[in-house]
């Protein structure tokens, strides 16, 4: 079966002296996009980790339980097809560019090369991608004389470039201004749209309200909460696990504290307009 | 004459790139300002000029009557702390505690001093637990705030902050909001770069807006941000509720939950 499942999947580092992972049971539907939120720490990372194979094949450890890929134990697919099926895009932009190649152009064509794909294929689907990401502009630029924000976009481009099924993005626009952060976001949307079974661990609570179909709540090693993005984000109480509303759910339901009801509690900008224009309606006001 | 001016400077690299061009900016001590603007508008590269890291190819920077181009820039580490964007720049010590040390060490602060300063930031920015701990194996937004500390550390009048807010989840961003809060209490002088509005409308008065490698703007936050020539130009938006109160029609200059729900009061 396409997807991935997660069974009691426990997991301690070789060096540490706690589990970092506990329990976890989570079904992710091949196609959909899939936020981690939750503090630093919660155990985000790891669970990528443990989904794209590199635990346990590279970081050994104490694991238990189980996460089959398309039906398969991650343990029993080789590496390298692990490496096709699914593509990583780093926490820290700095530490994710190649250090071989002398032009960005270059450095998104790394992994297709490495494939031995035909160079007229390459070049096309290296220009398809560098304009999607909007990033012609530094295409002839040495990878490491890039800001922060520039470097994100080419760790990001060098991975989409390889349309594996399964995209796994750890916190990618960390270093990206908002307009910069929006584009990234409407690049994996298409990613999304194009079939890709999305996996993203992110901070920025409005974009994860805006796109993300599942929002997966870790703590402390643990799934706090899942379930649909409007239904986790709506809730008051997911509060309690760190993590921040949007500014329109908190908006709403400080306005319930002040006894003023809205229909529905909004998570995106385009609901709370529309519920504010109903709630301002009754108040006999025209928004 | 103020507390640090920037002075009509540009900085070409030794590459030939320009990232700044006729910037001026002046703080006052105890000020605490927030600089925005997109990836590559030119926010690092002024705000390192301001403690000596790069020297202007014209114009002056002047902090406390000292033209940085006449001093070196351990002696303008004096007077200036700088929290790198990326704290791997920054950590290069075997233990939390020692990375601290370092900076007030170089200073040629007494062991007593040392101590209590390394202490004071510790507790400042929460990261007391981790003294023992190998800097290089902590997370990236736990590193931000050993490199935070490490510069509080050094008890500098002024202390510039880039991009801290930068992959950190919702409660660390409230706890450097209270660590900046402590800092401007005791009469430092804290600029900060950051790409987060929620943040700035939270802890800044005056914002400078940058874009293409010169000052757009430099006012009150709610000047700058209903001031949609302004957001535009730098490619920026409204915070979010100022977005939803100017979809709303609401006619004010909000900027966050508190200001909507006074105005909403006068609806009802």
């Amino acid at each position: 079966m396409s997807g991935i499942e997660i069974r009691n999947l426990s997991y301690q580092y070789p060096t540490g002296s706690e589990k970092v992972l506990h329990n976890i049971n989570l079904n992710i539907e091949s196609g959909k996009f899939y936020a981690f939120v939750g503090v630093n720490g919660g155990g985000k990372t790891t669970l990528c980790n443990v989904i794209r194979g590199f635990i346990p094949h590279f970081f050994k450890g104490d694991i238990s339980g189980e996460v089959l890929i398309d039906g398969k134990d991650v343990r029993d697919w080789d590496t390298s097809d692990l490496a096709q099926k699914m593509g990583f895009v780093f926490q820290n932009p700095f530490t994710q560019i190649s250090g071989v190649k002398e032009t960005v152009f270059d450095e998104i064509a790394f992994g297709l090369e490495n494939l031995g794909v035909e160079v007229s294929v390459i070049k096309q689907k290296v220009q398809e991608i560098i304009s999607l990401l909007g990033i012609g502009y530094i295409q002839d630029k040495n990878p490491n004389e890039l800001s922060g924000g520039q470097k994100q976009r080419v760790a990001l481009a060098s991975i989409i470039v390889m349309e594996p099924d399964i995209l796994i993005f750890d916190e990618p626009t960390s270093q990206l201004d908002p307009q910069g952060t929006e584009e990234i976001f409407k690049a994996i949307d298409i990613m999304k749209k194009k079939g890709k079974t999305i996996i993203l661990v992110e901070h920025k609570i409005e974009l994860i309200a805006e796109y993300a179909d599942y929002v997966i709540v870790l703590q402390d090693g643990q799934i706090m909460r899942q379930g649909r993005t409007e239904d986790v984000l709506s809730h008051e109480d997911t509060q309690d696990y760190g993590i921040g509303l949007t500014q329109y759910t908190l908006l709403d339901l400080q306005m319930r504290k002040h006894n003023m009801i809205t229909e529905r509690i909004p998570i995106t900008e385009s609901d709370s307009i529309k519920v504010m224009k109903e709630w301002m309606s009754l108040q006999g006001v025209k928004a | 004459m103020s507390f640090l001016t920037v002075n009509d400077v540009t900085y070409r690299y030794p590459n030939g790139f320009t990232a700044v061009e006729n910037v001026s900016m002046s703080f006052e001590k105890g000020e605490s300002v927030a600089i925005i603007g997109q990836n590559g508008a030119g926010k690092t590269t002024t705000v390192k000029m301001m403690n000596g890291l790069l020297k202007p190819t014209k114009g002056d920077v002047i902090i406390g009557g000292l033209n940085t181009k006449e001093y070196t820039t351990a002696q303008i580490a004096k007077k200036v702390g700088y929290v790198f964007q990326n704290p791997d720049d920054q950590i290069f010590h075997e233990n939390v505690k020692s990375e601290i040390r370092f900076g007030p060490k170089n200073l040629g602060f007494s062991e007593a001093k040392i101590e209590e300063n390394v202490m004071k930031a510790a507790e400042l920015t929460g990261i007391v637990p981790l003294l023992d701990i190998h800097p290089y194996n902590l997370p990236y937004s736990l590193k931000k705030f050993v490199t935070i500390a490490s510069v509080i550390a050094m008890d500098t009048e002024t202390i510039i902050l880039d991009e801290p807010t930068a992959g950190q989840d919702s409660l660390a961003i409230k706890r450097l909001g209270s660590i900046i809060d402590s800092l401007v209490q005791e009469g430092k002088t804290i600029i900060t770069i950051t790409h987060d509005m929620e943040f700035v409308v939270e802890n800044f008065e005056r914002v400078i807006v940058m874009a293409n490698k010169r000052v757009v703007a430099d006012s009150t936050k709610q000047e700058i941000f209903w001031n949609h020539d302004i957001l535009e130009e730098a490619m920026l938006k409204q915070p979010h509720i100022s977005r939803l109160s100017h979809a709303l029609n609401l006619n004010e200059k909000i900027l966050n939950i508190d200001q909507m729900i006074d105005t909403l009061k006068v609806i009802r």
